[in-house]
């Protein structure tokens, strides 16, 4: 369709509704990605905060680093499993959820936000004391009757551990998002299905999820950068122990900048996270076929 | 008609009865077991705010209201005298209220753009936009604070709204690009055949249809909000402008071995704010006006 407009009023229109978004944007993003770029080639350190450049050596010695290898494999592990967790999960109740009354659905969800809407630090208090190692552990009285002795859970399953502890928080973002999305589909659609007679299966598998594509393919990439890109609960609850079994490429980072203060070096390793995301989240564009999701515009009225 | 047929057919009824009980039931234990553990933490954390030891099993010790006297009273441990909790919920309040006002109204717009407008290079726009999620929030916290410094606003309220909102705005903007994708073209075009100007039926003809996505984006932004904490222990020097994160972390600091119980205790509250705006949100936006969605 087609009701007029100039490229005077497209541009004016597109000012309006896209400016305070690129506006703040180019404000609060722009010169700190550059200066983190910049600082990953000098060898500023909180001792000798100075604008030193050394070129490639910072990269260099990531590759030289004796535990890279392990800290890689460790991301990998944590970030695939959290997100298969996250949106899975998050997919699974939120259809579970469409299926009951409203406020059933709604306390659900209420009580899925709770690890999120906690102070962090106490979120991690929580597993410290449900994964303790004593036989005062919330598991290890659950178990003990059976096992006899008491799991030092945060040792022998360290990695496992996490995974379930950012998993009980990632899951709530997913949670929300498709429950909306899921709110969203004009009911038409699924009475309509329902009239002709289609089970249940069937209406999930053929309306409501191809309708839901931007919201997955959205989460699954929002979520594979934010997991990349976090360490916060892994401190608390294990700090990368032990030894090295938790530290993830973030965390890694982070103990570089501000325990040996090494910025320069620390942005150095930022720097090849957010590449090997991006990376990532292009192969997953591609995968979801993100081209055909920008729907071409129908209406050019301004 | 037969009597066997009578039969089967009630037969069937009862079957069929039997298969909903069956169906919801499944559905609503296994929203129970994920849930489970959520429930006995907090119920655990809650226990543990009206216990004066700390507890060890399940059972509360010497049930006492200690925990909670933060309400009421400002809490002293030695020479620290910690501030009144009020004002610090105030400042928390009016963060993730502004968080949330500016972050939904940007990617409101931003959003409905990305959508529906014929805007150039909007692919590589919403990639530009994705990408700079990749950049870890702490890398970029120095700049950031030279950024406000020379706009003057460090030591305000202001500096942890606008910074937060602005490194929360790509996810709003993306997320609810999707739902504006969903609504048929057809109620717009309509819109605008009746005379309409394109912002007009963006505010009362589109917004209206997309209103579980600004649930969603809502409670993420009052929640990125709310629950700021290293914006505004670096941006903020005047203790009376800490919101509750700062104290959290301050009572952690003083407390922790000290009064688990009132660690508790502050725990929870904290929960609660967020929470409530949960659900008024979710209430009063996952119900979608279905007029106008008819002939999609």
């Amino acid at each position: 369709m087609r009701l007029g407009g100039s490229k005077t009023r497209l541009f004016l229109m597109t000012s309006i509704f896209l400016g305070p978004c690129i506006l703040i944007i180019a404000l609060f993003w722009i010169s700190p990605v550059f200066s983190t770029v910049f600082l990953s080639f000098t060898d500023m350190s909180l001792r000798r905060p100075e604008w030193h450049f050394v070129g490639l050596r910072n990269y260099e010695y990531i590759g030289k680093h004796p535990f890279i290898t392990k800290v890689a494999i460790n991301t990998a592990i944590y970030v695939s499993a959290t997100l298969a967790w996250n949106v899975l999960v998050g997919l699974f109740l939120s259809l579970l959820s469409f299926y009951v009354d409203d406020r059933s659905s709604l306390l659900f969800r209420a009580l899925w936000l709770l690890p999120r809407a906690s102070p962090p630090v106490v979120y991690g208090l929580l597993w410290l004391w449900v994964l303790d190692s004593s036989e005062y552990g919330l598991l290890n009285q659950l178990i003990m009757p059976i096992t006899k002795k008491p799991i030092p859970w945060l040792v022998d399953y360290a990695m496992p551990a996490i995974i379930i502890i950012n998993g009980f928080i990632g899951a709530s973002f997913s949670l929300i998002v498709f429950s909306s999305a899921l709110k969203a589909i004009p009911p038409d659609y699924i009475m309509a299905a329902r009239v002709d007679g289609a089970s249940e299966l069937r209406i999930i598998k053929d309306i409501i999820l191809p309708l839901m594509k931007w919201p997955i393919l959205f989460v699954t990439a929002w979520q594979t950068l934010s997991l990349l890109a976090s360490y916060e609960y892994i401190l608390i609850v294990t700090d990368g122990g032990p030894f090295y079994d938790t530290e993830v490429w973030s965390l890694f980072a982070y103990h570089q900048a501000f325990k040996h203060l090494e910025l320069g070096f620390g942005a150095a390793l930022a720097m090849v996270l957010v590449i090997v995301a991006l990376i990532i989240v292009l192969i997953q564009m591609k995968v979801f076929k993100f081209r055909r999701m920008i729907t071409p515009v129908k209406i050019e009225h301004t | 008609m037969s009597r066997r047929v009578e039969i089967k057919v009630k037969r069937s009824i009862a079957y069929y009865k039997v298969k909903k009980v069956l169906v919801k039931a499944v559905i609503y234990g296994t929203l129970t077991a994920f849930t489970l553990p959520i429930v006995i933490m907090y119920a655990w954390l809650f226990m543990q705010s009206v216990s004066e030891k700390v507890l060890l099993g399940f059972i509360p010790s010497n049930f006492t209201i200690k925990g909670w006297r933060f309400l009421w009273q400002s809490i002293k441990f030695g020479e620290v005298i910690l501030p009144p909790i009020w004002p610090i919920v105030l400042n928390s309040l009016i963060i993730a209220g502004g968080v949330t006002i500016i972050e939904i109204s940007i990617a409101l717009l931003a959003g409905y753009a990305l959508s529906r407008l014929n805007v150039p290079y909007r692919e590589p726009l919403l990639l530009l936009i994705i990408a700079l999620h990749a950049f870890p929030g702490i890398t970029l916290l120095i700049a950031i604070f030279y950024l406000l410094n020379s706009l003057g606003l460090i030591n305000t309220l202001l500096s942890v709204i606008i910074a937060k909102a602005a490194l929360e705005i790509p996810m709003g903007t993306w997320l609810i690009k999707g739902f504006f994708d969903a609504v048929p073209w057809d109620i717009e075009a309509a819109a605008l055949v009746d005379g309409c100007s394109r912002l007009k039926a963006w505010y009362k003809v589109v917004l209206p249809i997309v209103k579980p996505g600004i649930a969603a984006i809502a409670i993420f932004a009052f929640l990125a909000g709310w629950n700021e904490f290293i914006f505004a222990f670096t941006f903020i020097l005047d203790h009376r402008l800490y919101p509750l994160s700062v104290h959290v972390y301050q009572l952690i600091g003083e407390f922790r071995y000290i009064d688990y119980t009132l660690l508790a205790a502050t725990a929870l509250f904290y929960c609660i704010p967020p929470l409530v705006f949960f659900v008024i949100t979710q209430k009063a936006f996952m119900k979608v006006a279905l007029v106008g969605v008819r002939g999609a």
